[in-house]
């Protein structure tokens, strides 16, 4: 699947975006964010407050507790600051 | 841009637009009025860049945004807003890139019969926006350089402005 990071989520985890491929096991979203955080120190920098960052998954605001199966993009960044 | 003519009591019209480019709010207004005279009143709220965030002076702001989701959730809240008020048309422009102090960021245009579902409308989108569209603010400081631009923090305060029309 496609994971895209926006905002100091892109800056910290140092790519706009990329395919992963989680192992089994990784379930949630919370579960996909604690993997990835263990992928590396800018993930780990990333993700290291993960109450803090949102996530998306194809173009919907979800929750932590949200299943990632079947999803085709997932994307983290932190709380909005448009309008 | 995107423009879609919706089902419902009365012909509702929706522009969401997402750009790099300034907008002209009187623009706006004539094309979403234009030709029609069944709508009785237009509200419009402009975002504008200031020239200062948490009291310190800044010379742009620069807006990342999640283009097609952006898209789309502005759509899903155009679309609330169509189910709770009588709407007859609805424009909502976003700007993404840098914008000096001075410049429009966001524009909502609200129209209806009558004021009431305009004003709440118009209120109820800006709430929204600035808690659920994907869209990141940046500072660009006097003098910085490229790795002094610093990132505007979330606000509580809008969170609790979307909360109060009910969970959503």
């Amino acid at each position: 699947m496609k994971v895209r990071y926006f905002a100091w989520v892109r800056e910290r985890v140092g790519k706009t975006e990329e395919d992963i491929d989680p192992p089994a096991g990784v379930a949630t979203i919370g579960d996909l964010v604690s993997w990835l955080a263990r992928q590396g120190e800018g993930y780990a920098y990333a993700f290291e407050n993960p109450n803090v960052v949102r996530s998306a998954i194809d173009k919907r605001h979800v929750r932590p507790d949200a299943r990632i199966a079947g999803a085709s993009e997932i994307a983290f960044f932190p709380p909005m600051t448009g309008g | 841009m995107y423009v879609q003519a919706a089902s419902g009591i009365g012909k509702m019209t929706t522009t969401i637009r997402l750009q790099r480019e300034p907008f002209d709010t009187a623009k706006e207004i004539a094309a979403l009025t234009r030709s029609r005279t069944d709508i009785g009143a237009v509200v419009t709220f402009t975002g504008i860049c200031r020239t200062d965030e948490n009291g310190e002076s800044i010379t742009a702001l620069n807006l990342e945004h999640y283009p097609d989701m952006a898209e789309a959730e502005i759509g899903r809240h155009i679309e609330a807003a169509r189910q709770r008020w009588p709407l007859l048309g609805v424009t909502v422009i976003h700007r993404y890139g840098r914008i000096a102090p001075g410049e429009g960021i966001v524009l909502v245009v609200t129209a209806s019969r009558h004021r009431e579902a305009a004003f709440a409308a118009a209120e109820f989108l800006m709430d929204y926006l600035k808690t659920r569209a994907p869209f990141w603010k940046q500072v660009e400081k006097p003098g910085g350089k490229t790795g002094d631009k610093i990132w505007v923090e979330a606000k509580a305060s809008d969170d609790t402005a979307a909360e109060r029309w009910g969970g959503r």
